[in-house]
């Protein structure tokens, strides 16, 4: 089985996460004021990239704590890990691995 | 009419969630051995582990809590088990969740931090014996070999599918505490007998 990192628990089985979409999809400031396109836009629409594309992960079985991750969508490999509120970090030499 | 009047609560008694496994255990081969320990009380502590909340909880556990992920530390009558950055479980002897819980409460005071009693949540089984970890790795992928984790090692994860907190409680890594939720416990101890069956000889 494919194991991903948690950045508190270290390598564990996929099986005991969960996927959470993408990542760093910002809660608009002004909801009120947002077009039903826009509103939709930000509630149903995400990128889809084929590459390294930016996610949100869960450690279900173990400490339950969100943390994002980069993941090549073609080869599932999983770049990165990083925790809830750290920046993306540089892929540049990771990614063409 | 003279029939005795016993009362209810003599009647009475509490069940753990494996009430009547205990003869099922003992039957396992003995390069293992499994014993519920059953009605620890259990408390769930939400405290910001740099805040001054966390320094008046150590006050009140005798010790510091765990801030390295997957430890767990031993004060006293306590067990003090690392389950996130910011959460804990605390083990206590059966009985002693309600004073705990309100002194715990009493030394967050109107800091952010929460004390929960989940004593029924969970149930406890002490697995000991040379094959034991042997026997766990049948259904989970973690590397309990001491090197890699030393007593005090307190890892969460998947055991045959099911959810759980496996603890290391000596040197050696024969012992460890199984903390697993109460409605999955028959199907775990199933699932151990069942595991510990091919386990034969010495170790």
């Amino acid at each position: 089985m494919q194991l991903i990192s948690c950045p508190w628990c270290g390598p564990r089985e996929e099986a005991e996460y969960h996927y959470g979409g993408q990542a760093h999809v910002a809660y608009p400031h002004d909801v009120g004021a947002m077009s039903d396109a826009d509103w939709a836009d930000y509630l149903f629409f995400r990128d889809n990239p084929r590459g390294p594309f930016a996610e949100r992960w869960v450690h279900a079985a173990g400490c339950r704590r969100w943390f994002n991750a980069v993941r090549d969508t073609g080869t599932h490999e999983v770049l990165a890990v990083y925790r809830i509120g750290e920046p993306q970090p540089e892929l540049g030499t990771q990614a063409s691995r | 009419m003279t029939a005795e009047h016993v009362s209810p609560s003599k009647l009475l008694r509490p069940l753990s969630p494996l009430d009547g496994w205990q003869a099922a255990f003992d039957a396992l081969p003995n390069v293992v051995a499994v014993t519920e320990i059953a009605f620890m009380a259990q408390l769930n502590l939400r405290v910001d582990p740099s805040g001054p909340a966390a320094g008046a909880v150590a006050k009140v556990l005798g010790s510091a809590l765990p801030t390295q992920p997957c430890s767990s530390t031993r004060s006293g009558e306590y067990q003090l088990l690392w389950l996130g950055p910011d959460e804990w479980l605390i083990l206590a002897p059966e009985g002693a969740g309600p004073e705990l819980e309100t002194a715990l409460r009493e030394a967050i005071g109107g800091e952010p931090g929460a004390v929960t009693d989940v004593s029924a949540q969970r149930t406890t089984l002490a697995l000991s014996g040379c094959a034991s970890r042997e026997l766990l790795a049948k259904g989970c992928s973690i590397d309990l070999h001491p090197k890699v984790s030393p007593m005090g090692t307190c890892v969460q994860t998947l055991v045959a599918q099911t959810g759980i907190i496996i603890v290391a409680r000596d040197e050696t890594a024969s012992d460890f505490l199984l903390v697993v939720r109460a409605s999955f416990a028959q199907y775990f101890a199933a699932w151990l007998i069942d595991a510990g069956v091919e386990l034969t000889g010495a170790c």
